[in-house]
C-alpha cells in the first residue's frame, strides 16, 4: 500500500501546503498591515489564563470520557445506539446556545441551584473558572467519548476472546488490551480538545466572570476592533499557533501504536463484568446522560414557544446553511482522507501540521487576513459563500483527520501487505479496502464536519453580504433586536438541522460498516 | 471551484442589470440592516425619492464598523458609514477617510452636539434595566448599587460599545473616584459578556437582577410584548449617552447621492422608523410623536464626553477597570 499510493503522494503535499497557506497567509496579511510587534504584560496574562483553562478543560474532558466510553463499549441495553447518537449533541451546539442551556440547569436561577436552595444548601456559582471548565467539559466530552469508543470498538474480537480464554480479569484486560488502546487514541483526543479550548471565545468571556478570564482570542478582538493594532493581533495569533504546534508535537511524541493486529471482524463482545462494576457503569452512564442531555433539553424547551413568531426569512437562511454545510462536509471528507492516507504511510510532519494548525488560528485574524487578501481583486461580499465553505473546510478538517488517523494506521498495519501483494492501488484500493473499513469513522467525521459548518460564523462576518444571511446570522440579528424568544426558536432550528445532518452521516457510516 | 464560478457569474449578472441605476452603498452594523431593524423601511423610503439603489452592507457591530473602514481604507466601495458612536468617532476622524457632511440642523439631543464630520441619526441613554416586580426599589446611583447586594451583568468594554459606554459613564460621572466605584462594584458583577445581546439574554433568564442597557429597553417590552414590568433605574449623577452618527467617506463615487442621503436622514421618513426598530430616540421628533414608553424614563441629567475626551480617557479607564475587577 505504501509504495502504490503514488497519485495520492502528489496530491497530499499539495493539499497540505494549501492548508498551511490558509493558516499563514492571513496571519502574514494582517501582520504586514501593522508595524512592530509589542505584547504587553496584559497580553502575557491572557496567554497564561488561556493555557491554564485549556489544559484543565482538555484533561477533565478526556479523563471523564474514559469511564463513559468503557461503559458504552461493554454494556448492551435497549436504546444504546440512540443514546450514543444523542450524547453527541452538545458538541454540535453553537457556544452561545450551549451557555444558555447550561445556565438553565446550573445558573443562578437554574434547576440545580433551585434544588440546592430548597434543601438549604449553598448555591453552586457558575460564573468563574469552574463555569468555564464545566462548559468546556459539556461541549467536548461527547467528542472525546465518541473517539475513545471508536478505539474500544477497534480492539479485534479475537484478542478479547484470547484474553477470556486466558482467564483475564478486569485488571488484566485493562493492562493488556485497554491501556495500549488508550495510549494510542488519548493523546490525539486531548490535543483536539486542548486546541478547541485554546480558541474558545464566547464561552470563556460569558462564564468567566470578568477580566480575570481574558483569553488570547479576546485580546485579539481588542487589538483589531478597538485599537486597530494589527501587528499586535497578528503577534497574539502567532503565539496561539505556536502553542498549538507545541501541543501537537507533544501529543505526537506520546502516541504509541497499540499493535493488536488484524481480526476477522467478528462481533466484538467485551467482557461485561457483573457485581459492583455493573452498578458503577450504570451510574456513570446515568450521570453522563443527565449532565449532557439536560441542558440540551432546556435549549429545546426554550426554543419551542418562539417557533410561531419566526420570520419567513428563516427558511432560505436555513437552506443556505444546509448547502454550505453539505459542501463543506464533502470537501472536508475528501481532503482529510487524502491527507490521512498520506500521513499513515510514513511520518509526515508537514501533513500532520497542516491537518492540525487550522484549528489553532484565530477566527478573527483568519477572516481579517482573507478579507485583506481578497479585497484588491473582488468585492468581498460576492465571494461570501465560497469563502465560508473554504474556511469551514479548513476548520473542520482537523477533527476528521484525528478521527481517521488511528483507524488508518491500524488499516495499514493489518492489511497493507495484503493489499500490496494483491496489487491493489487507486480506486480499487479505495473501493474494496479503505472505504468499507473506514465507513464508520468517515460517517462520524463527515457528520461532525457538516454539523460544525452549520454553526460557523465568526471568521466570515466581514464577508457578510446584504442578502446572503445564513441561519447563525439570523439568530444573531434576532438577539440584537431584543427578539430573544424568536432567537431561541431559530437556534433550536439550527441545532435540530445540525443534529439531523450529523445523524444522517453517522448512521450512514455505521450502516455501510455493518 | 464551481461555487466560486457561480458566485462570480451571478455577481456579474447582478452588476450588469443594475449598471444604469446609481448605487449608494451604506456600511452599517448588522442589527440596522436586519428585517427587524430600521433598514428595510428606510431603504424603501429613500429609493422612492432617489432613483437609485440603496444598499446596506452589514459589518458586525459598531466597533467592527470602525475596524472595517480602517481595513478597507481609501479602496472602500462604501459611500457612507452609518452607526459609529461618539466613543469611536475620534479614531474614525483620525483616519482622514471622512469629509464634512455640511448639514446644519437642530436636533432633540439633550446636549450640544456639533461635529463637522459626523451627523447624528439617533441617540439613547445608557441605564441599568430591571424587573420592577422583583426589584421595586432600584438603586439611585452607582454608590447605591455598589452598596447593595444586587447582581448585575455588564458588557466587556474591549468587545462591545455599551461596555465602553459604561466605562465612560463611570468616568464622566465620577472622574478620579472611578477606580473606587469599580472596586466597590466588583462583587455585584455576575459576569462580563462579549456583547449586549448576551448580557440582556442572561438578565431575561434570571441570572442577574439588573443589566447594563438603555432607558428605552423597557419600551420594547411594553410595545412589542405588552409587558410593563421592566424599568430603567434613574441615577442621580446622570446618564451617559450613546449618540449614533453617520459620515460621508472621501472616496465616495456618489458624492451628490451621499449628500442627499444625509439630508434624508433627518427627515420624517427616516426618523419615524427609528424608535420602534432601533429602540433609540430619533434626533428629530417624528410628526406622529414618540411612541408610548419613550417618556417613562427620562434622566434629569445627561452626560457625554466629547469624542476627543472619550478617546483620551479610554485607555486609562480601561486599565482602571481591569485592575479593579481582576482583584
Amino acid at each position: 500500500m505504501a509504495s502504490r499510493a503514488r497519485p495520492l503522494g502528489l496530491v497530499a503535499p499539495a493539499l497540505a501546503v494549501l492548508l498551511l497557506a490558509l493558516v499563514i497567509a492571513p496571519l502574514a496579511a494582517v501582520a504586514a498591515r501593522g508595524a512592530g510587534l509589542s505584547l504587553g504584560p496584559a497580553d502575557w496574562a491572557a496567554v497564561r489564563f488561556t493555557l491554564v483553562q485549556a489544559v484543565l478543560s482538555a484533561l477533565l474532558s478526556t479523563l471523564l470520557a474514559i469511564p463513559v466510553a468503557r461503559a458504552l463499549a461493554r454494556r448492551r441495553f435497549a436504546g444504546r445506539g440512540l443514546l450514543i447518537t444523542l450524547m453527541g449533541a452538545p458538541f454540535l451546539l453553537p457556544a452561545v446556545v450551549a451557555v444558555l442551556g447550561l445556565l438553565a440547569i446550573f445558573g443562578r436561577a437554574g434547576l440545580l441551584n433551585s434544588g440546592l436552595a430548597a434543601l438549604g444548601l449553598p448555591a453552586f456559582p457558575i460564573f468563574g473558572l469552574q463555569g468555564v471548565l464545566l462548559a468546556h467539559v459539556f461541549l467536548n466530552l461527547p467528542l472525546a467519548v465518541r473517539m475513545i469508543l471508536q478505539g474500544w470498538l477497534s480492539i479485534p474480537a479475537e484478542r478479547i476472546r484470547l484474553a477470556q480464554s486466558l482467564g483475564f480479569g478486569p485488571a488484566e484486560t485493562f493492562r493488556h488490551l485497554e491501556a495500549p488502546m488508550l495510549r494510542e487514541v488519548l493523546p490525539g483526543i486531548g490535543l483536539v480538545v486542548l486546541i478547541i479550548c485554546l480558541t474558545s471565545f464566547a464561552v470563556v468571556l460569558t462564564l468567566g466572570g470578568g477580566p480575570r478570564a481574558t483569553t488570547i482570542e479576546l485580546a485579539i478582538y481588542q487589538a483589531v476592533r478597538f485599537d486597530f493594532d494589527l501587528a499586535r493581533a497578528a503577534g497574539l495569533a502567532g503565539v496561539q499557533v505556536l502553542i498549538c504546534a507545541a501541543a501537537a508535537g507533544a501529543a505526537w511524541a506520546l502516541v504509541r501504536p497499540a499493535g493488536f493486529g488484524a481480526g476477522l471482524d467478528r462481533e466484538t463482545a467485551l467482557p461485561a463484568p457483573g457485581g459492583w462494576r455493573r452498578v458503577a457503569d450504570a451510574f456513570v452512564l446515568a450521570s453522563a446522560t443527565l449532565f449532557l442531555l439536560a441542558p440540551v433539553a432546556a435549549v429545546a424547551l426554550r426554543g419551542v414557544p418562539g417557533l410561531a413568531e419566526l420570520p419567513p426569512s428563516v427558511l432560505p437562511a436555513a437552506g443556505r446553511s444546509v448547502l454550505v454545510a453539505l459542501a463543506s462536509a464533502a470537501l472536508t471528507t475528501v481532503a482529510a482522507l487524502t491527507l490521512v492516507l498520506a500521513a499513515a504511510n510514513r511520518p509526515r510532519p508537514l501533513v500532520e501540521a497542516a491537518a492540525t494548525l487550522p484549528l489553532a488560528t484565530s477566527g478573527l485574524v483568519l477572516g481579517t487576513g482573507l478579507f485583506l487578501i481578497v479585497q484588491p481583486f473582488v468585492p468581498p461580499m460576492t465571494v461570501a459563500l465560497p469563502v465560508t465553505i473554504l474556511v469551514n473546510t479548513a476548520l473542520t478538517l482537523p477533527f476528521l483527520f484525528r478521527i481517521l488517523l488511528p483507524e488508518v494506521l491500524v488499516l495499514r498495519a493489518d492489511y497493507g501487505r495484503l493489499a500490496d501483494s494483491l496489487g491493489l492501488t487507486g480506486w480499487p484500493l479505495l473501493r474494496w479496502l479503505v472505504l468499507p473499513r473506514l465507513a464508520r469513522p468517515l460517517g462520524f467525521g463527515a457528520g461532525i464536519a457538516a454539523a460544525l459548518s452549520m454553526g460557523d460564523l465568526g471568521a466570515i462576518a466581514l464577508f457578510a453580504g446584504e442578502r446572503q444571511a445564513t441561519l447563525p446570522l439570523v439568530v444573531q440579528q434576532l438577539t440584537g433586536a431584543y427578539r430573544l424568544e424568536a432567537a431561541s426558536a431559530a437556534s433550536l432550528i439550527l441545532v435540530t438541522l445540525s443534529f439531523a445532518l450529523f445523524w444522517a452521516c453517522d448512521a450512514g457510516g455505521r450502516r455501510a460498516a455493518a | 471551484m464551481k461555487t466560486t464560478l457561480l458566485a462570480a457569474g451571478l455577481s456579474t449578472i447582478a452588476l450588469t442589470a443594475l449598471a444604469d441605476t446609481p448605487v449608494l452603498t451604506v456600511l452599517t452594523y448588522d442589527s440596522f440592516t436586519s428585517e427587524w431593524g430600521p433598514g428595510p423601511a428606510i431603504e424603501a423610503a429613500f429609493e422612492a425619492t432617489c432613483a437609485c439603489d440603496l444598499r446596506f452592507v452589514p459589518a458586525g457591530d459598531g466597533a467592527a464598523l470602525l475596524a472595517r473602514i480602517q481595513l478597507e481604507g481609501a479602496a472602500s466601495d462604501a459611500d457612507i458609514v452609518l452607526g459609529l458612536d461618539t466613543s469611536l468617532t475620534a479614531a474614525a476622524a483620525a483616519t482622514g477617510l471622512f469629509v464634512p457632511h455640511g448639514v446644519t440642523a437642530s436636533t432633540t439631543l439633550p446636549v450640544d452636539f456639533d461635529d463637522p464630520l459626523f451627523l447624528p441619526f439617533d441617540w439613547g441613554w445608557f441605564a441599568f434595566v430591571h424587573d420592577r416586580t422583583k426589584l421595586p426599589d432600584a438603586p439611585k446611583s452607582f454608590d447605591d448599587l455598589a452598596a447593595s447586594d444586587l447582581k448585575i451583568v455588564i458588557q466587556d468594554p474591549r468587545s462591545s460599545t455599551p461596555g465602553l459606554g459604561l466605562l465612560l459613564w463611570v468616568k464622566a460621572a465620577h472622574g478620579d473616584r472611578a477606580a473606587d466605584i469599580w472596586g466597590a462594584l466588583a462583587d455585584n458583577i455576575v459576569t462580563v459578556t462579549p456583547g449586549w445581546s448576551e448580557a440582556y439574554g442572561l438578565f431575561l433568564e434570571g441570572e442577574a437582577d439588573m443589566v447594563m442597557s438603555y432607558t428605552t429597553s423597557p419600551a420594547y417590552h411594553l410595545l412589542a410584548e405588552g409587558d410593563d414590568t421592566k424599568a430603567a433605574a434613574l441615577f442621580d449623577e446622570g446618564h451617559y449617552m450613546q449618540v449614533e452618527v453617520a459620515g460621508k467617506l472621501a472616496g465616495t463615487d456618489q458624492p451628490a447621492l451621499a449628500d442627499q442621503f444625509l439630508a434624508f436622514m433627518l427627515t420624517d421618513a427616516f426618523q419615524s422608523a427609528i424608535p420602534q426598530t432601533n429602540w433609540m430616540y430619533p434626533v428629530v421628533t417624528p410628526a406622529a410623536g414618540l411612541p408610548d414608553g419613550f417618556d417613562s424614563f427620562r434622566p434629569a441629567k445627561s452626560l457625554l464626553l466629547s469624542p476627543d475626551e472619550a478617546q483620551s480617557a479610554r485607555d486609562a479607564a480601561l486599565a482602571e477597570w481591569q485592575a479593579a475587577l481582576a482583584r
